[in-house]
């Protein structure tokens, strides 16, 4: 034994933790929120990260933390229906087991924003790793200037976590903006692309701080219309999703140009993606 | 009238256009306010003016067989509504309605051409910017139009 | 100064003996079909002896080469990654307890003598180390930390090699246990050995062996940079990174394109490549489940899977991904560059794209040289 690594071997950074659910909430037709035990009394994350959750047999996936970062007794995650392992994680019931591992990644900003306007672009279910920033802010209300949530989805019936926005609309700190893609015959608020609202609000383009999530195509378009509102590159946030298999910078799928997107994201700022989001395919 | 011409001074619309050629344009408009749940104007209806939204947010239906009005788009402070008036047959190509009390400078178009023939430098400074917009917006509607939000399995 | 010895065939028979002993399951080069590869050996019978390796772009075959050389060749498809970060390795396993499941304890991964380690391989070795060890990976450490490194230093080049640009050999410096040079000329038959760890000496002090006279390890350096004269190829890595990332949008990517099959050969074969994937196994009662670590290349369309589509649907992005990753990206990674070039990728690809011509032809084709004296788009339009 004469070569030996500066690492010790770490067997839990690729070992599932059983944690118990606590509960299953359907939210939408292919989208559900679980509650479930955390791994240990030190639990805590920051708004933006993810676990990577593995349903014994079936997979791993990562999924975004979309609870309240200052409610340590429960690990808060939303999940979309999309293959088979999330169709699994979806159809546990509370007793039950799911494996976990994190939390991983790079977290929204708030230092960066305080004292500032803060604008949070919300794009679909992207509204979920955006959630836990919507928390901290509200919580810590007096450290950040004008505070604008702009949430975007397909259709009125589309729209996650409704009630909550409706709630967070009656308070006056917070400004909520809500656009749908396709209107149906009751609805009488904005119809439109996401962005379209961003003129409606107020913010000072030369200090504030963007917090964007969404489809890519999406978040292209938001940012191009944030910077044409002042809003420089090194104040816009971003949330980039690849092909995640490990978590932990060892599998290579995540990587965007030098970044791996395990650890180096998935918050960046377009300052770091240096007009990488417009490369082809990159 | 000096008051509608302050006014579309401090319009981002008109950032880089020279005083005179505001001033100009400001001979063209008035300042105009509508209540919530007014119709501006409905499709098929005579396209003669386009309106410069200051306050308030407009919705733009389509009457359909299958969905009845549907809201289609909806714009708010700063956008400009209405590019009828500039081409035949000079119809609305839809319903405008205001969501909330509306204030906004509506422009006589008949009135803008004219002083685009006598002016072609104002005429091109103008198509410039309504250009630009109209991109942009068509930019945003393909995004609506992409369906985005939605699950692929 | 650690001591160099100088045996003979028999020695390093010895030698493996020796490492046999000592509780590692010895691998080396061996011949199966008609190529050579890495395998368990137990004597230098099973070495390719008197075989040479004849290896240009898309070509590798092996000849004889009329002497008793245990090492007249370089390096075949595999490399020692297929032992340290085995495909198919189980790196979590658990059952199932009543709603729950609970970990099972690993199995204790095997000793490995890595044999006929040559400089590429022990540089490729290194470069992993800093991948793995960011991580503190137990599937790549619990093999990496116990192994024993035999190398051998180069003394004849394959025309695909280009260990020298990338400072990686064609002699060993460092990362080895034991280093052997072999020395065949008419009737002498014998090999420098050079201990570069304490195992290393322990291992070298129970051979037979004599002290090396002066000459005979003048020349035997002397081989090795006579070697380093003769690359069949060379990388110009000197502001390699810059020109590539400067590069993503250039048009030569696509034509690459035109010829590369995505076949993902040159990511087998490469000696640091690590991606990975993950198959999950239940076992048919659903009482116990494995989570098994297989090779994986950027070259294959799910590789880039998200949302329904893959990212890069092309195969230029796809090469340019590779490419762009073992030259450039990785240096912003693990500061350094990921090619220890071996030479590897050349010889296997199917089409023969070679990695040295590809990187050279970016750089003769910089976008951002172009750009200059022609006016840019900002100019343009004002």
């Amino acid at each position: 034994m004469s070569i030996q690594l500066t690492a010790e071997p770490n067997a839990h950074v690729m070992s599932p933790v059983p944690c118990r659910i606590l509960s299953v909430e359907q939210e939408l037709a292919d989208t559900y929120t679980l509650e479930v035990d955390p791994p240990g009394s030190d639990w805590g994350f920051l708004p933006g990260q993810y676990t990577m959750l593995y349903a014994f047999g079936i997979g791993e996936v990562p999924i975004s933390i979309s609870g309240d970062p200052a409610d340590t007794t429960k690990i808060v995650q939303t999940i979309r229906a999309v293959g088979a392992v999330t169709d699994a994680l979806v159809g546990l019931k509370p007793g039950d087991f799911v494996g976990v591992r994190g939390p991983f990644g790079t977290s929204w900003d708030t230092k960066a924003a305080e004292g500032r306007d803060v604008l949070i672009v919300a794009g679909g279910v992207g509204i979920a790793p955006l959630r836990p920033v919507v928390y901290d802010v509200l919580q810590n209300r007096d450290r950040y200037e004008n505070v604008t949530l702009m949430y975007g989805a397909r259709s009125p019936g589309d729209l996650l976590f409704a009630s909550e926005i409706q709630e967070w609309r009656s308070r006056f700190d917070l400004e909520v903006l809500v656009t749908v893609d396709q209107a149906d015959s009751d609805w009488r608020g904005p119809v439109g692309v996401v962005t379209s609202l961003v003129g409606r609000s107020s913010y000072d383009g030369d200090t504030a701080v963007a917090f964007v999530c969404g489809p890519e195509v999406m978040m292209r378009f938001t940012i191009q219309t944030l910077e044409r509102g002042g809003i420089t590159d090194d104040r816009l946030y971003v949330s980039m999703e690849r092909n995640m298999k490990c978590g932990v910078g060892l599998c290579g799928h995540c990587q965007l140009g030098k970044y791996f997107l395990c650890k180096d994201g998935p918050v960046m700022t377009c300052a770091q993606m240096a007009g990488s989001c417009w490369i082809r395919e990159v | 009238m000096s008051e509608v011409f302050e006014v579309l001074l401090g319009q981002p619309f008109f950032k880089g256009m020279t005083e005179e050629q505001v001033r100009t344009v400001a001979e063209t408009a008035r300042l105009v306010s509508f209540d919530e749940g007014s119709v501006i104007f409905v499709e098929g209806g005579p396209a003669r003016m386009s309106f410069l939204i200051l306050e308030g947010d407009i919705a733009l239906t389509l009457r359909t067989q299958e969905h009845g009005s549907k809201i289609i788009q909806t714009l708010h402070r700063g956008d400009f509504l209405g590019w009828s008036w500039m081409y035949p047959p000079y119809r609305w190509n839809f319903d405008a309605s205001c969501q909330s009390d509306v204030e906004a400078i509506q422009f006589d178009g008949p009135a803008l051409k004219k002083i685009a023939l006598a002016d072609p430098q104002l005429g091109y400074d103008m198509m410039r910017r309504f250009t630009e917009i109209i991109v942009t917006r068509m930019q945003a509607l393909r995004i609506q139009l992409l369906d985005v939000y939605s699950t692929y399995r | 100064m650690r001591e160099t010895l100088v045996i003979n065939r028999e020695g390093v028979d010895a030698l493996i003996h020796a490492l046999a002993d000592r509780g590692y399951e010895v691998v080396g080069p061996t011949v199966r079909g008609q190529t050579i590869l890495y395998d368990t050996i137990a004597s230098t019978d099973d070495l390719p002896v008197g075989l040479t390796d004849r290896q240009e772009a898309g070509t590798y075959r092996l000849e004889e080469r009329g002497d008793g050389a245990l090492f007249g060749y370089v390096v075949g498809p595999q490399s020692f990654r297929k032992f340290t970060t085995p495909p198919g390795a189980v790196f979590w396993k658990g059952h199932r307890t009543g709603g729950g499941f609970e970990t099972l304890e690993p199995e204790e991964p095997p000793r490995y003598a890595f044999f006929g380690a040559r400089p590429c391989e022990v540089a490729a070795l290194k470069v992993q180390d800093k991948v793995y060890g960011a991580v503190g990976d137990p599937v790549y450490a619990g093999r990496r930390n116990q192994s024993f490194t035999v190398a051998v230093n180069c003394t004849d080049p394959a025309p695909t090699c280009f260990c020298d640009s990338m400072g990686t050999g064609p002699g060993v410096s460092d990362g080895y246990d034991i280093a052997l040079t072999e020395v065949l000329d008419g009737d002498t038959h014998h090999f420098i050995a050079e201990a570069g760890s304490d195992e290393g000496s322990d291992v070298l002090a129970s051979l037979v062996a004599r002290d090396p006279l002066d000459e005979e390890l003048v020349e035997a350096r002397r081989m090795v940079v006579r070697a380093s004269e003769h690359m069949g190829r060379f990388l110009d890595t000197d502001g390699l990174k810059e020109v590539l990332q400067g590069n993503l949008e250039n048009p030569y990517w696509d034509e690459i394109a035109k010829r590369c099959l995505s076949c993902t050969n040159c990511t087998l074969v490469c000696p640091t490549c690590f991606c990975s994937s993950v198959e999950d196994h239940l076992s048919l009662d659903g009482a116990e489940a494995e989570r098994v670590r297989t090779w994986d290349s950027c070259f294959t369309l799910e590789f880039s899977y998200v949302n329904g589509g893959p990212v890069r649907p092309s195969p230029g992005p796809r090469y340019r991904q590779w490419l762009t990753h073992k030259l450039a990206s990785w240096v912003d990674q693990f500061g350094e560059m990921g090619c220890v070039g071996c030479g590897r990728c050349i010889t296997w690809c199917p089409v023969g794209i070679d990695i040295t011509k590809e990187a050279a032809e970016i750089r003769e084709r910089d976008v951002r040289r172009v750009a200059v004296g022609t006016p840019s788009v900002k100019e343009a339009t004002e």
